[in-house]
């Protein structure tokens, strides 16, 4: 078995196996658990639960006036990555060909080489984060292992991905099933790291909103 | 044709021109990439050379090798090859059979002992000693053993002879095994396709012959110069992957328009072979050009990569059911996890109220 079939194979099955357990695992955890409302009736005027989620959603997309300068980078960084990181692994055909073949949807691509281009700025945006945060004390006294690792697992399928397209460093099948099981890590820690914010960011600012709806806080 | 006469000498015979020579002689180095001084050396090589003895055993397969060598489209190129050669031994090709056969076999090895070159096409059987395919009584992994002992080289000519190919597809009945999993003490050159392109073939023989020594391999011992790049490095569609228009279908407007063919299974990224450039039939075509993606046959194992349809970038298994009972099991230990943490909650809150209770 070479390594390319290994990672097409035994690898991706194992890591999608566990993405999709350790993810559906959490987030029905997170939903069907207890919901821990302050156990006083709602301040006058407070907003609907459902409006205090929807609005602990959409308005914490943008940094508070206040916050704005030197949140600035952190923010636009982040958007930078994210949209990125979004753009590449949506709309790259060879990609898309991967989630049809899991679940049958399948939508048109992107040229290669534009796709090329957005996965260079995201790495650059990848690596501007890292230092960023290795920079600042704060976030330096803030970051866990957890968060360099969610880092790291999430900028070697960008690199590698952008080698095996460019063929630098070795063989194409090489390159190709590295990055394959680069994914394959990154799907495996998914759901037991930060990573997993992609799945609850909603329901975690959802639930923050309603809390702060039910103390009559400004969202 | 006498074994002493030169090959120079035997192609002046034939009234083969030096002109004619040579220009073959360019050709070949040019294929291989090799120096350009290399086409004189060559044609001096060659035309000093007297003609190599050759065994060619034929043993898992289906004879496509031979046809792609034979009847090629440009056969004055690949019948040069047979002026090179002296084919002591081959199924398909020799008036002997039988006894008669085996004995020019034999002979051949005697009469060359450490300078004649086997060629081999088709797997070699291992399972029970062999037995599953076998030649006048002897199972084709006996008959390799004893025909390269004192082989100069071994040529691995075909996907099956290189890497066990069709034969050694899941379930492997016949314990099918590539020619350099036999043969470790012997120079293997392997010059895998199904079939080869015969001017591969032409140009490692010629090679051989002039310079008496192996060209340069690659990791899998094919040689770099027709294995050095993959199909899709070549192809003539590769603009349409970069600007990512592709045939969804082998009848679909893109396909009409001649777009890449990987989203139907196209394996060039990864198939390192010459059809791009050199093509097939006399440079005519190759199976993209013909509108059908690269099946990757030159590669190790290309019979068992989950189909020749389904795109590189896609899971080699069928992963819906898995993923599905990974759903369930994950719902189930989720819910699980929920349902303790409120037995917890709500023993705490009881534990909590009975506190309170007794302090009253």
């Amino acid at each position: 078995m070479t390594l390319l079939d290994f990672a097409r194979g035994p690898a991706l099955q194992a890591a999608l196996i566990i993405f999709v357990l350790g993810a559906v695992w959490r987030i029905v955890g997170a939903l069907t658990a207890p919901w821990r409302l302050v156990p006083a009736n709602p301040r006058e005027g407070a907003l609907s639960p459902a409006v205090a989620a929807l609005k602990g959603v959409f308005v914490k997309m943008w940094p508070h006036k206040p916050f704005q300068q030197a949140g600035l980078f952190t923010f636009v960084n982040g958007y930078v990555f994210h949209f990125g990181l979004a753009i590449v692994v949506l709309l790259f055909t060879p990609h898309i060909l991967f989630i049809k073949g899991l679940t049958g949807l399948n939508w048109p691509g992107l040229p290669s080489n534009l796709i090329y281009m957005v996965a260079v700025i995201t790495g650059a945006s990848l690596i501007a984060g890292l230092v960023h945060r290795l920079r600042s004390p704060v976030l330096q006294l803030i970051s866990r292992n957890d968060d360099y690792l969610s880092w790291l697992l999430t900028f070697l399928p960008v690199v590698t991905g952008l080698l095996a397209t460019s063929h630098l460093g070795a063989r194409y099948e090489t390159l190709l099933a590295l990055h394959i099981l680069s994914i394959c890590a990154f799907l495996i820690w998914f759901p037991f790291g930060k990573l997993m914010h992609a799945f609850l960011f909603v329901f975690s600012r959802g639930m923050t909103g309603v809390r702060m709806g039910q103390r009559g806080a400004e969202l | 044709m006498q074994r002493s006469q030169t090959l120079g000498e035997i192609l002046d015979s034939r009234g083969v021109s030096r002109r004619a020579f040579l220009k073959y002689a360019s050709y070949v180095s040019a294929l291989m990439a090799l120096p350009a001084g290399s086409a004189a050396a060559m044609a001096e090589g060659l035309a000093a050379a007297r003609r190599q003895s050759v065994i060619w055993l034929s043993f898992q397969e289906c004879t496509g090798c031979t046809e792609s060598l034979t009847r090629s489209f440009s056969p004055t190129l690949e019948s040069l090859i047979f002026d090179f050669i002296s084919l002591d031994y081959h199924h398909t090709l020799q008036a002997a059979s039988g006894e008669a056969a085996e004995k020019a076999r034999e002979t051949a090895m005697a009469e060359n002992k450490g300078k004649y070159i086997v060629v081999v096409d088709g797997a070699v059987s291992t399972k029970d000693g062999g037995l599953y395919s076998t030649i006048a009584g002897v199972a084709n992994v006996d008959m390799l053993r004893a025909s390269v002992k004192d082989a100069l080289a071994v040529i691995a000519v075909g996907t099956c002879a290189a890497f066990g190919g069709i034969p050694k597809a899941r379930p492997n009945p016949t314990g099918a095994a590539p020619v350099d999993e036999i043969v470790t003490d012997k120079p293997v050159i392997n010059i895998p396709g199904c079939p080869p392109i015969p001017e591969a073939m032409a140009g490692v023989i010629s090679y051989l012959v002039s310079f008496g020594k192996l060209p340069e391999l690659d990791d899998l011992r094919r040689p770099k110069a027709f294995f050095g790049e993959t199909i899709h490095d070549r192809c003539y569609r590769r603009p349409f992957y970069e600007r990512g228009l592709f045939a969804d279908g082998f009848d679909d407007a893109g396909a009409r328009q001649g777009y890449c063919l990987y989203k139907v299974g196209c394996k060039g990224p990864v198939t390192y072979n010459s059809c791009a450039t050199l093509k097939w039939n006399g440079g005519v075509s190759f199976p993209i050009q013909s509108g059908h993606g690269c099946l990757g046959c030159s590669e190790p194992d290309f019979w068992d990569q989950g189909g020749f349809y389904r795109p590189l970038s896609t899971s080699l298994r069928d992963l819906g059911p898995a993923l599905a009972g990974a759903a369930v099991a994950g719902a189930a230990l989720g819910a699980g996890a929920a349902w303790a943490s409120r037995r917890h909650q709500a023993a705490y809150v009881k534990e909590q109220a009975a506190s309170e209770g007794g302090k009253k």
